[in-house]
């Protein structure tokens, strides 16, 4: 039985490889790299909104309260639930229980697109409500230009976000048609737990961008 | 060459709970007057948040010395780049 199982692990190793362990560590630390790179990339962005903030304090948080955070705190349990079928899903296939795999990859792609349907939802709204800068953004209250800024940054930033999380459906899709064929099971499931750290980390920057635009300044 | 780690299903619930509660915490604390506390408060637990994901649902608390580097880096990094242009901007003399 050991070594059958050892024989099938060590079919998805790559020729460069000692081990499956080796390759499996690899693989994270790649990943990690790339996420360094990603915290990078959103940091920018991120970088622009405090300095604006701490320019015009006033200004963002009045800008803030056009946001619903209804919409907002729905959302952000959302996006955590789904981490959790996705974490579930990586223990799912360590354990080699497929059918959970594909339920909890499932549920996991089906919660991100509540996500995406309700910030959908909330981007009509804005459009309606001529919050988007540009030409048609119109702003009675003080600091119209603080306003603009503002909305420029929340749909940079969540643009942003919600393009990882099209990504990250479409990553869930393929891993789902993975785990269907049978390609990932407890002999290797690298894939599973790639996929998850994707996922989680977009479900990182949520968590940073739901109080920094949705509850500045409500008090 | 230590073998992976398996997360118990007990300990992804507790982080679950542990999230959807910080979650409600920071909403409900938003519209409270702690003056100058609440931003302090609202990244607090963000970053027990954020912290919390990447040590148990990343499992970086019980991978190799070398991804927890790489893990920690980006971070590092962020507060360099925040860190100096801060340093810029909130020392800048407005001349009118």
């Amino acid at each position: 039985m050991a070594d059958a199982a050892l024989d099938s692990a060590q079919v998805h190793v790559a020729h460069h490889f000692d081990d499956a362990e080796q390759q499996r560590q690899a693989s994270t630390l790649g990943m990690w790299v790339f996420l360094a790179q990603e915290v990078m990339f959103f940091g920018g962005l991120f970088t622009l909104y405090v300095v604006y903030r701490t320019l015009h304090p006033e200004g963002f948080a009045h800008a803030s309260h056009h946001l619903d955070v209804r919409l907002g705190a729905t959302n952000t349990a959302v996006l955590i639930t789904s981490s959790l079928t996705m974490a579930l899903g990586v223990w799912a296939s360590q354990m080699d229980r497929r059918r959970l795999l594909l339920v909890c990859i499932a549920v996991t792609a089906l919660l991100g697109a509540v996500f995406l349907g309700i910030k959908s939802y909330e981007y009509w709204h804005k459009f309606h409500e001529h919050l988007v800068p540009g030409p048609n953004f119109v702003w009675d209250g003080p600091e119209a230009h603080t306003a603009e800024i503002f909305f420029s940054l929340y749909f940079a930033l969540t643009g942003l976000h919600a393009l990882h999380m099209v990504i990250g459906l479409g990553i869930m899709a393929w891993l789902f048609w993975m785990a269907w064929s049978g390609r990932v099971g407890s002999a290797y499931h690298a894939p599973v737990e790639i996929s998850g750290l994707y996922w989680h980390f977009v479900d990182i920057v949520w968590i940073f961008l739901f109080p920094l635009l949705y509850l500045i300044g409500r008090h | 060459m230590s073998a992976e780690h398996v997360v118990p299903v007990r300990l992804y619930l507790l982080i679950f709970a542990a999230l959807i509660v910080l979650t409600a915490i920071t909403t409900v604390v938003a519209f409270v007057d702690l003056g100058a506390m609440n931003v302090v408060v609202m990244l607090l637990i963000a970053f027990t948040k954020a912290t919390l994901v990447v040590l148990y649902f990343m499992h970086v608390r019980f991978t190799s010395r070398l991804t927890q580097l790489a893990a920690a880096s980006g971070f590092a990094w962020l507060a360099i780049l925040i860190g100096l242009t801060l340093s810029d901007v909130l020392t800048r003399q407005i001349v009118p």
